[in-house]
């Protein structure tokens, strides 16, 4: 028997298994990791994200906006793997085996069992697959054995190649649980991905919100770029989000969209930011042709003849320093 | 009826629609407006609303009787969250992880698991501008959101209400699911660009699978192509609104103003809005 005190604590076994992207990044000298996100949705993250590729010179994506992936959509990817996303269990009830006597139902904490009629005109119980969240009580509960659990797939990830590099991507099936497991997955091949073929940068384009896919996004980010616009919504959706990654001591910095739609609000959260010490390193004009860029399949830096490139250009050289800095 | 107004990409009008319909709404009937995008809600922004209280929104999660337990670790075995640990002794709870399914208490032999309230989040309501406005707020840090859409949804202490707007979280996974259950028509916003289309056809795709009938708005009208129409009207998807790309809604918007709230004209398309989705939820119930 080993010393008690060389006994791994409960803390570090849970750190050991939650945080194993972080352990993977932290070993070898390893690509940098740069996560864009924003708190509040369609504030121009994937367009940001897309140009940002097209002037980085080496990078791995990833998108892990997993329930609705966009950056494809630009990158017109060709896909070189796919494979399905199994995660957690699903129940399944039987209906010849259903005595119909509701204990099931009685006991599922997610509202997952209703009555149905059967392809024979009975009533019985059946599973509303995109509310059972996978717990098997109902296994447990049945006394006639018409509950069976079976392994979820819950998606689908890829890796493609582009034009701006390898793109790591993915679905999620309507309804999915687990989400932020398949964010970890799409960012732990990425990583993986970078580190084989020598990419110096994983770009990560992150999903809205503040949630599970959001905490599986920033963790072990080396830098991450909030991109918001001059809104109510805009700013306090920032707010929170900042809350969120400065509270996992990570490293934020800012990017005002259309920053000249509205010129007070833009003010409001550049002393926000200035408040909470986050950088501005990027204020991007509201122009159209973002819009047509992304119709016609490209970033805006590839569209060019917009003042928006020159700025993305801009931004690109303070976020590579800021990068380069992350290493001391 | 309960309409859901939803969309796949974030930031594509869902808020302003749904403020701006239940204000074209008020005082002409009883309408409720739930916020349900949890993690990031901002109808409140808008209503602007005093309420005196909020309440807090806890879920479950299981308690060990360190004297009862005696380590045999079933608990842990069951836990399909991988959110109890199994050590030499009572195990570990991680509760970020816990889904508060109650299968460890359920298995335990020893019935010496019990469950107390753990808080994520909080809820409010109230009547403001002649809307009945419910609003629900996860807490930093914070996976799941659902039990606070649940608790939003949750009407019990409402008035009794003709019309009830859900503004749902962006997405197609857990929460917008939970947001879009039960509803009777779902709206799904939606605007004229690659992105707005790809993420509507998702939207459309969720709400069939949940046997809900939708429709689109289509937003800011001439900023992008006319992909979006032909996909509504290859899928049989009705188009419910046009709303042209107009910078003073978007600068209303910014501010935190309600556009209809000062514009009569679009105050009544928003309430030709309502009587359309009437019919429409009407007629699925008759037939």
């Amino acid at each position: 028997m080993s010393a008690p005190g060389h006994e791994p604590t409960p803390t570090t076994s849970v750190l050991r298994e939650t945080a194993s992207v972080l352990r993977e990044t932290a070993s070898e000298p390893t690509p940098k990791q740069l996560v864009v996100l924003s708190g509040k949705g369609g504030t121009g993250k994937t367009s940001v994200v897309a140009a940002l590729a097209t002037l980085a010179p080496a990078e791995v994506l990833a998108d892990c906006d997993v329930d609705a992936a966009d950056l494809h959509l630009v990158l017109e990817p060709e896909l070189i793997h796919r494979e399905a996303f199994m995660s957690g269990k699903e129940a399944r009830i039987i209906p010849d085996r259903c005595s119909a006597c509701g204990d099931c139902a009685d006991h599922c904490r997610f509202d997952a069992i209703r009555l149905t009629v059967d392809g024979h005109g009975r009533t019985v119980y059946a599973i509303e697959p995109i509310a059972c969240e996978g717990c098997g009580l109902c296994v447990r509960v049945c006394t006639s054995g018409a509950v069976e659990m079976s392994d979820a797939e819950r998606g689908e990830w890829f890796i493609s190649d582009t034009r701006h590099g390898p793109l790591v991507h993915a679905r999620l099936n309507i309804g999915g649980e687990n989400s932020g497991r398949l964010v970890t997955l799409v960012r732990e091949r990425a990583a993986s991905l970078a580190q084989e073929t020598g990419a110096a940068l994983v770009l990560v384009d992150g999903p809205p919100g503040i949630g599970c896919p959001v905490i599986a996004s920033v963790t072990g980010a080396d830098l991450v770029l909030a991109v918001t616009e001059p809104t109510v919504s805009g700013a306090h959706d920032l707010e929170r989000a900042a809350e969120l990654v400065q509270g996992f001591g990570l490293t934020l910095a800012v990017c005002i969209n259309k920053a000249d739609l509205n010129p007070d609000m833009a003010g409001r959260i550049r002393e926000v930011c200035a408040a909470r010490g986050l950088p501005v390193v990027g204020e991007l004009s509201y122009d159209t042709a973002v819009v047509k860029a992304q119709v016609e399949g490209k970033s805006i830096v590839e569209h060019g003849g917009s003042p928006v490139a020159d700025q993305i250009r801009d931004m690109w050289k303070i976020l590579q320093d800021r990068l380069e800095k992350t290493e001391e | 009826m309960k309409i859901a107004i939803a969309s796949g990409k974030g930031g594509t009008g869902k808020t302003t629609l749904s403020v701006n319909l239940a204000t074209a709404l008020a005082y002409e009937q009883s309408v409720g407006l739930l916020d349900c995008d949890v993690e990031e809600p901002n109808c409140h922004l808008y209503l602007k609303p005093r309420f005196d209280s909020t309440e807090p929104v806890s879920t479950l999660v299981p308690v060990v009787d360190q004297d009862a337990c005696t380590g045999c670790s079933l608990c842990a075995r069951a836990c399909e969250f991988h959110a109890l640990l199994a050590l030499p002794g009572p195990p570990l709870l991680l509760p970020e992880l816990c889904h508060a399914c109650g299968v460890c208490a359920y298995v335990c032999p020893e019935e010496a698991m019990s469950e107390s309230e753990r808080e994520i989040g909080m809820v409010g309501s109230g009547m403001v501008g002649g809307v009945y406005f419910r609003w629900g707020r996860l807490n930093i840090g914070e996976a799941r959101s659902t039990p606070v859409i649940q608790s939003v949804k949750d009407l019990r202490t409402a008035p009794p209400l003709d019309t009830v707007i859900i503004d749902a979280p962006p997405g197609v996974a857990c929460p917008a699911v939970e947001a879009l259950r039960d509803a009777d028509f779902a709206v799904l916003v939606t605007e004229p660009t690659p992105f707005g289309l790809h993420d509507l056809v998702l939207a459309v795709q969720t709400a069939r699978q949940m046997s809900i009938p939708c429709g689109v708005v289509i937003n800011r009208v001439g900023i992008g192509d006319e992909r979006v129409d032909d996909y509504c009207a290859a899928e049989n998807v009705p188009v419910l609104l046009r709303i042209p790309d107009d910078r003073r809604i978007a600068e209303a918007c910014s501010r935190g103003e309600i556009f209809a709230a000062g514009d009569a004209s679009f105050t009544s398309t928003l309430r030709a809005l309502a009587s359309d989705l009437r019919t429409r939820t009407h007629e699925r119930v008759t037939t």
